[in-house]
């Protein structure tokens, strides 16, 4: 029975799924008409035919449509095909709402997360439907994401993209489609009519304003700055620096007299701070520290603690990200200065966007994030408690 | 014995104090120590407490090294333990239980890791790789993707705390490798370990229960990841399941081969590992106190650990003994040549011909 079924070039589902227990044993040739993904495709294939019967807006059934010959042309496209049949069973289900497709990087560090949850909570605030898709880090997830938005016919598509290149075939099918697509936090390598617009925070402006905060506490006197550096090589501690010293630039009474990694982590900035004491005297030479982030700070003023310093008196701290345990050591007096980098990207994009739906007004390529500053004054522990929910 | 050991453990004594001096000459107060608060302070206390998780990580690896197995996944285990520990004492267990629990995940870790190698008999390298990939997950479920701190002072203790003036971190490696080293050598467990490394089948063969003894082996080295995992998560006061022990593995094999130990097992060494360890670490906050641009950080530490490895290659000591033994002859030859005149007078080089003879 099995080697009959084989020799049939289309088979219908009900044959496939009776033939899934057969083997063929006897011409010790595996038979791929039998192979479980063969069968998964064939399921797919039913629930797309399914779901492109059913009378749905225009654009949207040209697309299923289209994507429905194409799969039947090309079965090897099962990965994304597979994403695209889950979302077009999901959109056929609602309507009205505008559609936004949201593919986030992933997990892979706390302000993700507080990204992750702010866009959702700026989606429900504006009656938007969020479709959310984690790519775990991985580029191919996010275009297969992107591909199964297009097929859905979403009304925009957010992207975090994981790296900068590649992107260029995807955003043409999204372009084809009409679909305005955004990009948030990070930029990507290629022409910008592919994109909507870009939201993101300028790393140097970030670098600089923690830098003329510095330069205005300390006034004229003489200050001598260490500074913790963020991953060797990677862009934001390389723009970070620069902002940083372009603030600095003409104020001879400020020099930055050592400056080392840290790796953005804690452990790295505690490692790093201790060394600096010991080489300074025992802080004692010591006027303020610039961290490239919140978390090495925090690693910081544990050393500095640990060496019978007062961090936030004794050493002026002033850091960049505004994390939540960071707002909690500025209400305890032992930071100074935090520069955030917000994790709310996605409410100057739906703004954008909202703006392009009602009357086709193109943004700007690069929207800029606000840098606020904050310092002790300005209410930490409040700050504080606002954001350790979002997932920091 | 005790000259024997001295002589096993003299090229990796050598590069320490040759690397002492190396820093400081860039830093002219490295060898200074100060007492003050009630604790040691100086550099030298810095590179013994920073070098606390590595020294650790050593020990077990040492062991694990010496029945020709690799655990990849201690840097992992790590970060699993310093969260399992930090949500331990951040959801009120108490500080004794929360420690336990993490020193029982490493085990437990090491356990994992021994079975697939010795009773499944996965390759080392993969088996333990399995462990490394998928162990950050699992740190990052428990803690759920934050750093998680917490404010309990007797656990801050074990990462920042003193006893008798010196750091906590440093008396625990002690303490471990010292206990970890007696066991192995004042009883047979040492040579047992040494044996299976160097033929698991004849050491089976003549009675060792290799099985159980590799399993053992892995779970030492969970052990003294669980603790090296505590040191880092108490010294910053939080979990960090993306950065604790990060490549940390590697510098725990680093360490083991600068000791002097063998990849394809056999005899070990724990002391030399720890020696190798503390090596590393001299040349981190070596770096650090001279005060280079963070993009050198890298080529110095490889520059240098490249010299020590030349300086150690046995290869290379074997060329070195014989062109010391050429040099003794072809001065013994000059001074049978010109007896009267005195060494100094006969400098001149002597041919090839002259030596062969």
């Amino acid at each position: 029975m099995s080697r009959a079924i084989s020799k049939v070039g289309t088979t219908s589902l009900f044959d496939s799924l009776v033939s899934l227990p057969c083997r063929n044993r006897y011409n010790g040739q595996q038979n791929h008409h039998l192979k479980g993904w063969r069968i998964a495709a064939i399921l797919l294939r039913t629930a797309m035919e399914l779901a492109a019967r059913r009378p749905r807006r225009g654009r949207r059934d040209q697309i299923a449509k289209r994507l429905v010959t194409k799969f039947y042309r090309e079965e090897n496209m099962l990965k994304t095909l597979m994403m695209t049949a889950a979302v077009v069973a999901l959109g056929t289900a609602s309507a009205g709402a505008e559609t936004v497709g949201f593919s986030q990087i992933g997990s892979e560090s706390g302000w993700r997360a507080a990204e992750t949850t702010l866009t959702r909570q700026q989606a429900e605030e504006r009656g938007i439907d969020l479709k959310f898709s984690d790519a775990q880090q991985k580029q191919e997830n996010q275009i297969a994401a992107i591909r199964s938005f297009v097929a859905q016919g979403v009304d925009a598509i957010l992207i975090a993209p994981v790296v900068a290149t590649g992107w260029d075939s995807v955003l043409e099918e999204a372009k084809e489609a009409e679909i305005p697509v955004v990009l948030l936090d990070r930029q990507i390598d290629g022409s910008d009519d592919l994109y909507l617009t870009a939201v993101g925070s300028d790393l140097v402006h970030e670098g600089s304003v923690a830098g003329e905060w510095l330069a205005n506490e300390v006034g004229d006197g003489e200050c001598r700055i260490v500074e913790l550096q963020g991953t060797t090589g990677s862009s934001p501690a390389i723009d970070r620096a620069n902002g940083f010293r372009k603030a600095l630039e003409g104020k001879d009474n400020l020099e930055i007299v050592r400056s080392q990694t840290g790796d953005f982590t804690r452990s790295g900035g505690k490692e790093v701070m201790e060394s600096f004491l010991q080489a300074e005297n025992g802080g004692s030479g010591i006027c303020a520290l610039y961290a490239h982030n919140d978390d090495m700070a925090l690693g910081a003023i544990q050393a500095i603690k640990e060496a019978g310093l007062n961090p936030g008196t004794d050493i002026k701290i002033v850091a960049i990200d505004a994390v939540p345990d960071y707002f909690q050591a500025m209400a305890n007096g032992e930071a100074n200065a935090t520069v955030e980098l917000t994790p709310n990207m996605a409410g100057p994009a739906f703004d954008a966007l909202e703006k392009y739906w009602a009357d086709g007004t193109a943004p700007e390529k690069f929207i800029q994030t606000e840098s606020k500053l904050y310092t002790q004054s300005d209410d930490p522990q409040g700050e504080y408690e606002a954001r350790k929910d979002l997932g920091y | 014995m005790i000259g024997r050991s001295l002589l096993r453990l003299l090229p990796q004594i050598v590069s320490l104090l040759a690397l002492i001096g190396l820093v400081s000459v860039f830093f002219p107060t490295f060898l200074q120590i100060d007492f003050s608060d009630g604790r040691l302070v100086g550099p030298m206390i810095d590179i013994v407490k920073r070098g606390a998780p590595v020294a650790l990580l050593a020990v077990g690896m040492t062991l694990v090294i010496a029945t020709r197995g690799i655990d990849l996944s201690v840097g992992t285990v790590m970060a699993i333990c310093g969260a399992a520990a930090a949500w331990a004492v951040s959801s009120g267990y108490g500080t004794v239980p929360s420690l336990i629990l993490a020193l029982l995940v490493g085990l437990a870790a090491g356990l994992w890791n021994g079975i697939l190698v010795s009773v499944i008999g996965i390759q080392p390298i993969v088996a333990t790789l399995i462990l490394m990939t998928a162990g950050r997950g699992i740190a990052q479920l428990i803690t759920e993707g934050r750093i998680l701190t917490f404010s309990d002072p007797d656990f801050a203790t074990i990462g920042s705390g003193t006893l008798f003036g010196v750091p906590f971190p440093v008396v625990l490696w002690l303490l471990t490798g010292i206990g970890f080293a007696l066991m192995m050598r004042w009883t047979a467990l040492g040579l047992l370990i040494e044996s299976v490394g160097i033929n698991r089948r004849a050491s089976a063969l003549i009675g060792i229960n290799a099985r159980v003894l590799l399993i053992a082996v892995y779970m030492a080295s969970g052990l003294c990841a669980a603790i090296a995992g505590l040191v880092v998560t108490a010294d910053i006061r939080g979990a960090d399941a993306n950065n604790a022990g990060l490549w940390l593995e590697l510098d725990a094999i680093l360490a083991v081969v600068i000791g002097g130990n063998s990849l394809l097992g056999g005899r070990f060494s724990i002391t030399a590992s720890i020696l190798g360890a503390m090596i590393i670490q001299t040349i981190d906050t070596g770096i650090l106190l001279a005060g280079f641009p963070s993009e050198y950080n890298l080529v110095i530490k490889a520059v240098l650990v490249l010299t020590i490895l030349v300086v150690q290659s046995p290869n290379l000591s074997a060329q070195w003994l014989w062109a010391r033994q050429a040099l003794a002859r072809r001065r013994a030859l000059r001074d049978e040549a010109a007896p009267q005149s005195g060494p100094r007078m006969t400098e001149r080089p002597v041919p090839e011909s002259e030596v062969s003879r």
